[in-house]
């Protein structure tokens, strides 16, 4: 993973609140066996018309969300499946970073595992995002906040191992291999528990 | 020791390093199920990284998202929906070879969806940690088991390490008291439960479910429980294992014979939250208040006895949800014309489910133009279901008897509905779109889908029912 710092854009609102796995990406997408390249499918039947041309109405399609990187959207972000095409999609379609007052547990630990940022803050101040789409933000990972152009700051917290992981890409399953030991000593002793039982 | 929740018992039992402040603990996985469709990447990972299975021998794979459930035609070829799917299935084949991992595939006896068949063999069992990638996972949480969905990242975590990062979780105990009303399940009790605590309650949490009422649920209407815990938001959802857990599993194949079963129902006797142990949060629930439940928007927190009003929307997204589904607020979900009934799913696919859908379809037919496809969850279910004649009552009734998979639940199989129809649906998510763009999918336990069927509008089992009792 490379590492992650800092992300400076302006922000696309998606006010819904819920906004589940199936609207980021369609199950009848997910018979592929690649990570890459689901970005043209992200939200695939709300970003659409039935010709198959961009629908008006979906709110990354106007023209002043175009090249935004940075969602702020409804409540409960990413429920649903546990689906890892999800923020692969998301990463693909150029988001990378997800604001909400409260993101589901799965998709939260999955979006932070593939660089995408998924931040919780308080509900006053998610409102006030939600209320001023196209607000440029700077977010520092290092220091755990979102800077506001009027000089305004909004705190959130990472999970500080994940946090560790996008300052410095570092890979994760490289520090579980690194506990092979601990982990052998584990299996070692439960095993003579459960045969002393 | 201070006494301890059934979530902290099982999580202080999987700890290979403790978490700190700025690591998360390393938790051993006892269990892991794996499937076709977020398993390939996991296994790529591995392959470029030059690694190799941890523990092979504590894998379980099967086929079931992907796959169709029409029967080969007379070439030996599958009616898969695209040659994606083929591939993908194919791929999880390949990798099962490649890497040594047993597959309950197309040739086993035992395939099925993969949380139907981790219980059916005795593969899951109280105590242990279970995850997938999927996150149903929190089915086996029925057993008294640690049992959580992941991404595919933490597939490949587990494949090389046999453990996860995690933070431990909080806990929320829901009591349910009294006694579910006659014709009332467990598919109403945890519909009821999601509407209560919303879709968003259990977020962060674990859930365990306790109290006289969940004492008395069999072990497949204790599964259906659990499985939907996920549409709550929570991490898992815990039911102590006692006699009902202990009597289902003996004899399972991969469960623990002879000496070692006594042993093994020892230890699991101890797999109870203490006396004066605490949650972080407490919900309660009267059972008896139950009706039979459905849902009327867009996610599983929307529903309401089906005799009940849908309530106004309060908001754009619930207007936006109403208007989706075409739920007239005000109005009762009861008596809204059916297309399409599906009994299926990790939710509802098991023998008391099929034999649930079958007590209220016995000598009936479906409402001309309805669809209603019947899916078992594995092929133990099916055999099981043919061997009492069940899949006659659903074709004589006009139904359609298919071969197991998760089929309408996700539809990317291609069991769909179209745009527009309303879906009497027996799985988990009423998403927009989740069984076929355009369709709209209610809710129901496989009683109310069965009546449903007959009636060609959302019905309550409960007529049905009493006119086989008279």
């Amino acid at each position: 993973m490379k590492p992650v710092t800092r992300i400076h854009s302006r922000t696309a609102v998606l006010p819904d609140e819920n906004i589940d796995t199936d609207r980021i990406i369609p199950a009848r997408f997910l018979t592929t066996t690649e990570r890459a390249g689901l970005g043209k499918l992200c939200f695939n039947d709300w970003r659409y018309q039935a010709d198959g041309s961009d629908n008006p109405a979906f709110p990354l399609n106007r023209p002043e969300a175009k090249g935004c990187s940075i969602i702020v959207a409804g409540r409960n972000f990413g429920c649903g499946s546990s689906r890892e095409h999800a923020p692969w999609a998301l990463l693909d379609y150029g988001i990378n970073a997800v604001i909400c007052s409260e993101i589901a547990d799965i998709f939260r630990n999955n979006a932070l595992k593939n660089g995408l940022l998924a931040i919780v803050i308080d509900e006053a101040e998610h409102r006030w995002l939600l209320e001023h789409p196209g607000v440029e933000l700077i977010i520092d990972v290092r220091e755990q906040y979102i800077a506001l152009p009027d000089g305004g700051r909004i705190g959130f917290q990472l999970e500080p191992f994940a946090r560790h992981c996008l300052l410095n890409g570092v890979d994760q399953l490289g520090y579980l291999l690194q506990h092979h030991d601990a982990i052998t000593r584990y299996e070692h002793t439960t095993q003579a528990r459960q045969e002393a039982a | 020791m201070s006494p301890r929740n059934l979530f902290q018992k099982l999580w202080d039992a999987h700890v290979v390093a403790p978490e700190t402040a700025d690591t998360p603990a390393i938790l051993y996985i006892d269990l892991h199920l794996v499937h076709e469709v977020t398993s390939p990447q996991a296994f790529t990972e591995l392959r470029e990284r030059g690694l190799s299975l941890r523990r092979p021998d504590r894998m379980l794979a099967t086929l079931d998202h992907s796959t169709p459930t029409l029967a080969a035609g007379a070439d030996g070829e599958r009616p898969y929906a695209n040659a994606e799917a083929k591939a993908q299935v194919a791929q999880l084949e390949a990798n099962c070879r490649e890497f040594g991992v047993e597959l309950h595939g197309w040739d086993s006896e035992d395939r099925g969806i993969v949380h139907v068949i981790g219980p059916e063999l005795g593969a899951t069992q109280p105590g242990m940690t279970i995850v997938c990638g999927d996150s149903h996972t929190s089915t086996h949480g029925a057993f008294g088991a640690l049992a959580f969905g992941i991404g595919t990242t933490e597939v490949g975590h587990v494949m090389a390490t046999q453990c996860l990062l995690q933070r431990k979780a909080k806990t929320l105990a829901i009591h349910v008291d009294g006694n579910l009303p006659r014709g009332v399940g467990a598919k109403d009790l945890i519909l009821h439960i999601i509407g209560e605590i919303g879709v968003d309650g259990g977020t962060g949490h674990v859930i365990e479910y306790r109290g006289s009422a969940i004492e008395a649920l069999s072990m497949e209407e204790r599964m259906t429980v659990c499985n939907m815990s996920i549409e709550a938001g929570a991490r898992a959802g815990l039911i102590a294992p006692d006699e009902t857990t202990f009597a289902w599993l003996k004899g399972r194949p991969r469960a623990p014979q002879g000496a070692a079963w006594d042993a093994a129902v020892a230890q699991w006797r101890a797999l109870r939250t203490d006396d004066g142990a605490s949650y972080d949060r407490e919900v309660r629930i009267d059972a008896s208040k139950v009706r039979p439940t459905v849902t009327f928007g867009t996610h599983p927190g929307m529903a309401i006895a089906m005799d009940a009003p849908v309530p106004a929307a309060r908001n754009a997204q619930e207007k936006r949800a109403l208007d989706y589904m075409q739920s007239k607020p005000g109005q009762p979900m009861r008596g809204t014309p059916v297309d399409v009934v599906f009994v299926g799913s990790c939710t509802n696919s098991r023998l008391s489910d099929l034999r649930e859908a079958a007590q209220v379809l016995r000598g009936r037919r479906v409402a001309d133009g309805v669809r209603m496809l019947v899916v078992p969850g594995s092929e133990a279910v099916r055999r099981d279901a043919e061997r009492e004649g069940l899949h006659q009552v659903f074709t004589e009734a006009g139904a359609e008897w298919r071969i197991p998979g998760c089929s309408m639940c996700i539809a990317m199989n291609g069991d769909l509905a179209q745009p527009g129809q309303l879906v009497v649906s027996t799985s988990n998510r009423n998403f927009e779109g989740r069984q076929g763009k355009g369709a709209r999918t209610v809710l129901a336990s496989p009683a109310t889908a069965a009546a449903s069927a007959l009636a060609g509008v959302i019905a309550d089992p409960r007529e049905y029912l009493t006119e086989v009792a008279a």
